[in-house]
């Protein structure tokens, strides 16, 4: 049973990326594919890409929403590098939201540096789904 | 209660003697269904080897001494994501990464720490380690060189399995081609000056724990497993010689009847095509011998201690379908890096599997059962057909290139996901037996030392102020003009500049240089 179509997503541009080092791109995979499923138009960029290219891409591409996947244990730093980047392009608004392996402890820290939503492996995707619909819709 | 194992296969309710006219051959005869040793674990147990690393080379060498000092029988390194892409300490890309998932091992400086007061000559020692293996390899050789240790008295393992890198875990560096010359120079070079030293691990576990089902993780395997086969064969190696020193690497999840078959049928698979395709009469290089890790994504989050019951009955599925040897995982690595406690307890589990539960004192315990042995043959064919699909699209490095078996996986992860979601897949204290007023992870929190980075890069300048930097260029120089040419092995080149405390970062900057970088392919 796939995620149902969401009237607040049709069209709606969300990028996914994944950056640092990390090579576990499934996760990010995964919600592309639902997200896709609901009516929202992904962009993935592909691993191992910087905070600085992955702002690029969100300004160049003019997305909604931008999703980042971090499972090697460096999500605050990469989140807060990130941040900076949207900022220095203007786009500090961004709505982001961050997935992956991420310790309860660290929750509050990446809503502080501004994500609107973190996502583990063990919420189902229609709430992933949700939570990106109620941010844009 | 689903009636059908996860990889699809349909399971009567009372399973007879069927079709099956004759048991299956002794252990330790071709094609090895009960295993490849006929005295099973009675001989010698599975080697007990817990992946581990973090921080600094002083911080892992500390917790490797801790868990020899606590019945562990074989090391196996975890490395940092820099090490792992070939990026030095110093490069904005390694910054945050440095130290994380492993530790950080930039040169033969480094590893000279990590082994510190560990014999190499007496401990086997498992690299988990693909992009910059034939790096970490020939760095591991100069390391036993300094030390006057003779190579050929080296025993582990180093993974050096690029083509699943590129469908699952993504630590590539180059093209699929070059990497695959790389490995095949890495292996030729081994089976000469290390011959007990394994070479290559063939994996399917990151495959199958990014989403694939069993049946899956064994096809992809065996099809790369053959892709290396080739390669090494058009490199002129020998089959009889090289195929003895091949190993193999899974997952074991929770179906514990589903997980035995696997690997019985992997087994017989192995041997035949070895002596089918290839022609391979001696049974040493028909033998299948694999380790396995317990745990992966099968662990969850919530009600974590769920997950030491797991790995207990994954170990158990372990010993039975015969691993050579085991990693259980612990139960807080859905969260985090397991601390010492929780490693102390994943250790314990499968020593208690081995020294109380009686399972391993007599070979392959469930041969001849009714249900294994037609499971067994029903999950051999499923892994032909899959391997069959491979073969008809190009092989496993076509479809790697064109990002193919990417979106295989991507989709048949989806498809699992979306059967937890629904609960058609039970996984209790996630998505049945759940506890709303649950607490989220109890216990222990690991923390990395957070000046562990910053010592990292100072040793990283200091070797380099150090050491005979023209001695370095002129190394790295021959490496390149080596890596140039098709035919050359860039194995000693790669000694040498280990010898010379050449960077991971600079050998890699070299070869780069030459091959240029792989261009991921997305497909979703």
């Amino acid at each position: 049973m796939s995620v149902a179509a969401d009237p607040r997503l049709k069209g709606r541009r969300i990028l996914l990326a994944k950056p640092g080092l990390d090579g576990h791109d499934v996760g990010a995979k995964v919600v592309a594919l639902a997200l896709r499923d609901a009516g929202a138009d992904v962009i993935y960029t592909g691993l191992r890409k910087s905070p600085a290219y992955i702002a690029q891409v969100a300004v160049d591409e003019d997305v909604d929403a931008l999703g980042l996947s971090i499972l090697s244990g460096s999500h605050l730093e990469l989140v807060a590098e990130t941040v900076r980047e949207l900022k220095s392009r203007g786009a500090g608004h961004m709505a982001l939201f961050v997935g992956g392996t991420i310790p309860a402890a660290d929750r509050d820290a990446l809503s502080a540096l501004g994500a609107r939503g973190v996502f583990t492996s063990d919420m189902p995707l229609s709430a992933v789904v949700e939570a990106l619909a109620r941010a844009l819709g | 209660m689903r009636t059908a194992i996860p990889s699809g296969i349909e399971v009567p309710v009372v399973v007879g003697p069927g079709e099956r006219r004759e048991a299956p051959e002794a252990p330790g005869h071709y094609p090895f269904t009960r295993g490849i040793f006929p005295d099973g674990f009675r001989g010698r147990l599975w080697t007990v080897r817990q992946y581990s690393g973090f921080g600094t080379a002083e911080d892992t060498n500390r917790r490797y001494r801790f868990l020899l000092e606590q019945g562990q029988t074989g090391l196996s390194v975890a490395l940092d994501l820099p090490t792992q892409c070939g990026y030095d300490p110093v490069e904005p890309m390694a910054r945050p990464e440095i130290g994380k998932v492993g530790v950080s091992l930039s040169n033969l400086s480094e590893m000279e720490i990590l082994f510190d007061g560990i014999d190499l000559a007496r401990i086997s020692t498992s690299f988990t380690i693909n992009g910059t293996a034939a790096i970490i390899l020939a760095m591991y050789m100069a390391c036993a060189d300094k030390r006057g240790i003779a190579r050929a008295k080296l025993t582990g393992t180093i993974q050096n399995d690029i083509l699943k890198e590129y469908v699952a875990r993504g630590t590539w560096i180059w093209p699929v081609r070059p990497s695959m010359r790389l490995i095949a120079d890495s292996v030729l070079f081994a089976n000469e000056a290390a011959p007990r030293f394994n070479p290559i691990s063939i994996a399917g576990a990151h495959v199958r724990d990014a989403g694939c089902t069993a049946a899956e993780e064994m096809a992809y395997t065996l099809a790369n497993g053959l892709a290396y086969v080739d390669e090494l064969l058009r490199r002129g190696g020998d089959a009889a010689r090289f195929a003895r020193r091949l190993s193999f690497f899974f997952y074991v999840h929770m179906d514990l009847f589903e997980e035995v078959a696997k690997f019985r049928a992997g087994r017989r698979l192995w041997a035949r095509i070895m002596k089918e395709r290839y022609g391979i009469e001696d049974p040493q290089a028909q033998m299948f011998r694999f380790g396995v890790v317990c745990g992966g994504s099968s662990l969850v989050a919530p009600q974590p201690y769920n997950n030491v019951v797991r790995v207990a009955v994954e170990t158990l599925a372990a010993v039975m379908g015969g691993a050579q040897s085991i990693f259980t995982c612990a139960y807080d690595e859905p969260f985090q890096i397991p601390t010492e406690s929780s490693a102390q307890l994943a250790l314990r589990t499968q020593q208690i599997v081995a020294e109380e539960s009686g399972v391993a004192r007599t070979v392959d315990p469930l041969g001849g059962s009714y249900y294994v042995e037609w499971l067994t043959d029903r999950m051999e064919e499923e892994i032909r057909a899959v391997m069959k699909d491979i073969e008809a699209y190009g092989g496993a490095v076509k479809a790697i290139e064109d990002g193919w078996l990417q979106m295989k996986v991507a989709r048949r992860a989806h498809l699992r996901k979306q059967h937890i979601d629904s609960g058609e897949l039970p996984v209790v204290g996630l998505n049945c037996f759940r506890r709303e007023d649950e607490v989220p992870a109890p216990g222990e929190v690991f923390r990395l030392d957070p000046q562990a980075s910053a010592r990292v890069v100072e040793k990283y300048a200091a070797v380099r102020e150090r050491r005979d930097n023209a001695g370095v260029e002129r190394g790295l120089a021959r490496l390149e003009q080596a890596a140039a040419k098709d035919d050359e092995n860039l194995m000693p080149y790669l000694v040498d500049c280990c010898h010379a405390y050449a960077t991971v970062g600079e050998m890699v900057g070299r070869l780069t240089r030459v091959w240029g970088e792989f261009k991921e392919p997305v497909r979703l």
